[in-house]
């Protein structure tokens, strides 16, 4: 199987990076079978694949990384209501990480930043659930130290079972190291 | 259908500063009960002794997915057939938590990056300043190469490989920093997100 990784960082086939990241074997091929078990999984449960693949293609347009985002918009799940997930991306856009720490000394650190709520028209196209799906992604996403268990009443009020919010949360959590092992490694790459 | 409710800790007294000690996690969901743990559960936790990590038993409710990242965990910062020296990849790993805000993982990694190190005294400025501590200049590379990738969107790009070259970083180094970073944009995630930290136990 392609490793998509390497793949999008323009990594060939028997360069010096393809021998190096050779000698960490495990976190190549574990990297690979992670996007396989979040993004095509053989038993998706309770997070469809179709819902799966509109997070992702929602997350991947927030860390404006042209050729992650052209795959995960490409997935069937994002393509067929992707002018809704582009406006959810538009409307979303930021920059982070932000966010407060509990009162006290680090709270001169806060950094403000917006708090995203899909657009009544998007949230028209993609349904209450999901919606509420993109706006934890868009909490993790960039401003993760604000996550509360409000936040995660939300989704479970919205219909996510603590299974699939574990599911949403490793998905999230995964992109965001996925997008930017190929943008160090495309810099490393192209040095 | 019954809704679940999360699980709430008005009680925690939480840690309000980045520390090297040994701090706990309470979660906001359910986590697995021990008992309820079969072969495919413990084969997602990899180590056995995961099994006592309310965090892990959390994240055990998608095994597969849990087995393979603490694979990628692993091999990013436990193999040690060349590439960096344990305490950068740490120390990687710390300032990401740092600009992230996790207090719980940067307490975990610093006192790794402390023990590895044994500049325990440095580790701490890196916390109490922030990422913009000067150290010395091998470690300021690392650090503000973390920093930038750890910004979404990313600012990570040719300064900061040139940097940690001039800094003497070879290219297996660096592969290893900028997987330790991005792993760490991974594992803060979930730390911040399903639960809190909890005081040392005393």
């Amino acid at each position: 199987m392609t490793d998509l990784i390497d793949q999008w960082a323009g990594i060939a086939p028997g360069s010096k990076l393809d021998l190096l990241r050779a000698k960490r074997p495990q976190a190549r091929a574990s990297a690979q079978e992670s996007y396989r078990l979040l993004l095509h999984p053989d038993q998706p449960g309770e997070f469809s694949l179709e819902d799966r693949h509109a997070v992702a293609a929602f997350v991947a347009g927030l860390h404006e990384e042209p050729e992650t985002r052209a795959h995960y918009e490409a997935l069937p799940g994002a393509g067929a209501r992707l002018e809704a997930i582009r406006a959810a991306v538009a409307a979303g856009a930021a920059q982070g990480p932000y966010g407060a720490y509990p009162e006290g000394p680090l709270s001169a650190e806060n950094l403000d930043g917006p708090e995203f709520a899909v657009p009544a028209e998007v949230a028209a196209a993609l349904g209450a659930k999901l919606s509420r799906g993109l706006e934890h992604a868009h909490l993790l996403t960039f401003h993760p130290r604000d996550a509360d268990p409000a936040a995660l009443q939300r989704l479970l009020d919205a219909g996510w079972t603590p299974d699939s919010i574990v599911g949403l949360s490793q998905l999230v959590s995964f992109l965001a190291f996925q997008i930017r092992a190929v943008i160090g490694l495309r810099a490393l790459a192209a040095a | 259908m019954t809704i679940a409710t999360v699980i709430l800790h008005p009680d925690n007294a939480e840690p309000k500063a980045f520390t090297q000690e040994e701090l706990g996690w309470a979660p906001w969901l359910p986590p697995l009960e021990e008992a309820e743990l079969t072969e495919r559960h413990y084969e997602g936790l990899v180590d056995r002794s995961r099994a006592k990590s309310p965090y892990f038993r959390l994240l055990a409710r998608e095994p597969e997915a849990l087995a393979a990242r603490t694979r990628t965990d692993k091999d990013i910062f436990y193999n040690t057939e060349g590439g960096l020296p344990r305490a950068e990849r740490e120390l990687a790993a710390t300032a990401v938590s740092r600009v992230n805000g996790c207090i719980f993982c940067a307490s975990v990694h610093a006192r790794f990056a402390a023990h590895h190190s044994k500049r325990g005294a440095e580790v701490q400025r890196l916390l109490d300043e922030g990422v913009s501590a000067r150290i010395d200049p091998r470690w300021d590379a690392v650090a503000a190469a973390a920093t930038a990738l750890t910004r979404t969107p990313s600012a990570f790009g040719a300064a900061e490989i040139a940097a940690l070259r001039a800094a003497g970083l070879a290219d297996d180094e660096i592969l290893d920093a900028v997987f330790a970073s991005a792993f760490f944009n991974w594992a803060n995630r979930l730390m911040l997100s399903l639960g809190e930290p909890t005081p040392p136990v005393k």
